[in-house]
């Protein structure tokens, strides 16, 4: 599904990425956990196509093709969905117009034939129940005055509308209370499946209780310094990251 | 390997191509530039008009030869020459005045129809009867017939002055007097046309009514002034929409709009006024100097301003309501887009006179390019006006960084049972929403629509629904542009 290769970025002349190894096989769930500050985001902006950060050395690889080339809406046309970190307001524009705008981009892109009002309102009203997003939010603006867990769970939401092949969670657990943390895990868990590959970007093991990941990675100082199973991450949880620095220097 | 990836701005989506900037090739009869008392006795003459119109326009020249262009708007622009500009110009094939739809010159037919306005009735939005004002005159209005069995008169005002001079003489410049401002005094001495409808006692007109200007002829100004009277009881919807040639030289257009609303009377005036706006570097495009105003003479009158404003290189307009009647109501809604050089000095007047008088104002300012826009509005309580209210919402939304939006709101109470509202907000198209679009699959360019139509939605949905389409239509081809 996804391959990266030495990646090298930096973000107005500071290096952050510094030569990242990571592959993503289909139907795969990872973690990548890390410190404050270790590039965590940045990785993840960088597969979605966010301007700004500044690509020195390396390759992505999606399907086959350069993801690198891409520019955003075709990265999400091909199937690459990033549910935001801090999703922004967007006033005045219906939620279900934008969604409903994104799948049909899409489905033009697949040559398909674009969805009506009717047929799309009936996958987006069952789509909502997943996450339990009353329906008023569907014909609000996209966040306008969302609380920071109902914006969380409408990412989710969009994430299940638009069945993307490879779903990244950017810190998707942060803000979030025990009740809206399950929520958000059950609509993941109901979307893992065997063509799809999730990459949760998170600073804490407490996801990790709701979604079980098959590969857990350690992002620190812009590199995977240790890759292992769940028990990876309950370890992290209990002795931190410094451990992990101090080996990989050794 | 480094990404190599063209960076777009937001800014670069504003430019645009004006596709109404043709000109029609057509013979007129055009008064050689300049102005002087023998003009405008050649405009009336021409016009075969009454003493009284005659004298009533050479009174209000003399008094704009004692006045002195306004400079306090926030805008920029070289000094007009006034005896450069030729005040009188008619397509020949006009000159007489086509009796019906058939005598109408087919090449005028055809200009309508490549503005998307057919003037053959059969071929028009059932339910909208239009008069086309082409330079300085009216060449056609359509479904006369059916307004004339409910009562309505919906005509060129140059007709009116002939087929109901009383009428005409009893409101003609009673709501906007010829001496109240300069360019309303340069209108009132040189004005050629416009439209003039009355709708009698307690009838609701059938249809939409609506005019279209277009000013084609180089060198000339329009001076255009419409006249609305809405008796008891009555109600009227009308639109107004405005185009012109792509020329390098800057044109005048200096309109008067007066509306009379008596007791119980509606108006809703709506107007998309997209006259050419120069090009990128600010050469060319209409100078929109206008005076619109509202007289909710009657109680429980109401009178409802609807603009969208995406042309001109420079406008400078506040459709005002004077809410004389107890309980009238005046509203207005406004969306402004101003790009590349264009330069807006906008807003409205709200004039509480009555008791428990009522008016809203929702103003939304888009800036775009190097686009200069201003919200100036003044809402004056007066002592007499007992329980008036007042809302005010304000939304500038800027793309790029080149832009400006500007609020100078005036606020006079002299009652202090009065409430007032107002709100205010500045935005801006961020990266940020645009690449959250974008990685919903949403190109830059639709994003940025998108955006920009949900921005306008509240004054989108004042418009009558064909409008509405073609307001949304007109923003989406005004923002289009550099994408790729």
């Amino acid at each position: 599904m996804l391959k990266i290769e030495n990646l090298h970025a930096s973000v107005g002349g500071k290096a952050i990425l510094k030569g990242i190894n990571l592959e993503i096989g289909t139907g795969e769930v990872h973690a990548i956990m890390g410190p404050n500050g270790s590039g965590k985001s940045t990785l993840s902006n960088i597969i979605a196509g966010r301007d700004g950060y500044e690509v020195t050395q390396g390759s992505i690889t999606y399907k086959g093709k350069d993801l690198l080339a891409m520019n955003p809406e075709e990265r999400a046309w091909e199937g690459v969905f990033l549910a935001f970190q801090y999703p922004v307001e967007i006033p005045g524009v219906n939620n279900t117009y934008l969604l409903k705008a994104g799948v049909n981009a899409k489905r033009t892109h697949q040559e398909l034939e674009e969805l009506d009002a009717m047929d799309f309102l009936k996958i987006v009203k069952e789509k909502a129940k997943l996450v339990e997003l009353d329906q008023s939010f569907l014909s609000r603006g996209v966040n306008e005055g969302f609380s920071g867990g109902e914006k969380k769970r409408n990412e989710i939401f969009q994430m299940a509308v638009l069945e993307p092949s490879l779903a990244l969670l950017d810190e998707t657990d942060s803000g979030l209370d025990i009740d809206a943390l399950r929520i958000v895990a059950n609509g993941v868990n109901h979307l893992r499946s065997e063509e799809r590959s999730v990459v949760m970007v998170t600073h804490y093991q407490r996801l990790l209780d709701y979604i079980q990941p098959d590969v857990v990675h350690v992002l620190a100082d812009g590199k995977i310094l240790k890759t292992g199973d769940k028990s990876l991450a309950l370890e992290l949880e209990e002795r931190g990251y410094d451990w992990v620095r101090e080996e990989a220097a050794a | 390997m480094s990404e190599v990836k063209v960076e777009r701005k937001p800014e670069e989506f504003t430019h645009n191509e004006y596709e109404a900037g043709f000109v029609t090739d057509i013979e007129t009869d055009t008064l050689p530039p300049g102005l002087d008392e023998n003009v405008i006795r050649h405009i009336s003459a021409k016009k075969d008009e009454p003493e009284w119109l005659l004298n009533w326009r050479l009174e209000a020249f003399r008094h704009w030869q004692t006045m002195t262009e306004p400079h306090w708007a926030h805008v920029n622009y070289p000094p007009i020459d006034y005896q450069a500009i030729s005040y009188y110009s008619v397509p020949k094939s006009q000159e007489d005045g086509p009796k019906s739809l058939d005598e109408v010159d087919p090449k005028l037919l055809e200009t309508y129809e490549k503005l998307g306005i057919p003037l053959r009735e059969q071929e028009f939005l059932a339910g909208v009867a239009v008069d086309a004002v082409f330079d300085s005159v009216s060449v056609a209005t359509t479904f006369k017939g059916k307004l004339k069995d409910a009562g309505v008169i919906f005509c060129p005002i140059s007709e009116a002055v002939r087929d109901y001079p009383e009428l005409v003489q009893q409101y003609l410049g009673t709501v906007v007097p010829g001496g109240d401002n300069y360019y309303a005094a340069l209108n009132s001495a040189v004005f050629t046309d416009g439209s003039f409808v009355f709708i009698p006692k307690g009838v609701r007109c059938p249809m939409e009514l609506s005019t279209y200007f277009r000013i084609n002829a180089l060198n000339t100004g329009q001076f255009e002034r419409t006249l609305i009277i809405a008796e008891e009881g009555s109600y009227v919807s009308y639109l107004e929409g405005c185009t012109a040639p792509q020329r390098d030289e800057n044109q005048l257009h200096a309109a008067v709009v007066e509306l009379v609303a008596l007791d119980d009377a509606q108006i809703k005036y709506s107007t998309v006024q997209n006259w050419y706006p120069g090009d990128e570097n600010g050469v060319g495009g209409i100078y929109n100097f206008v005076t619109k105003r509202a007289d909710c003479r009657g109680a429980r009158s109401k009178v409802s301003w609807t603009q969208v404003e995406t042309g001109s290189a420079i406008t400078w307009k506040y459709p005002s309501c004077v809410l004389r009647g107890d309980d009238s109501v005046g509203e207005f809604y406004s969306v402004a887009l101003t790009k590349m050089r264009q330069e807006a000095d906008t807003g409205t007047k709200m004039i509480h006179i009555g008791k428990n008088t009522k008016s809203t104002i929702v103003s939304k300012g888009i800036s775009a390019g190097r686009g200069q826009q201003s919200y100036r509005g003044l809402v004056r309580i007066a002592k007499s006006a007992e329980g008036a209210r007042n809302f005010t919402q304000c939304d500038s939304l800027l793309i790029g960084d080149n832009c400006g939006a500007h609020t100078f709101p005036y606020v006079e109470v002299k009652n202090s049972t009065a409430t007032m509202e107002h709100e205010a907000t500045t935005s801006k198209i961020g990266e940020d929403q645009l690449f959250y679009c974008q990685s919903r699959g949403i190109s830059e360019e639709d994003a940025v629509n998108m955006i920009v139509n949900g921005f306008c939605k509240d004054v989108f949905n004042e418009l009558p629904m064909e409008f509405a389409v073609e307001a949304n239509r007109l923003m989406e081809v005004s923002l289009e542009g550099a994408v790729g």
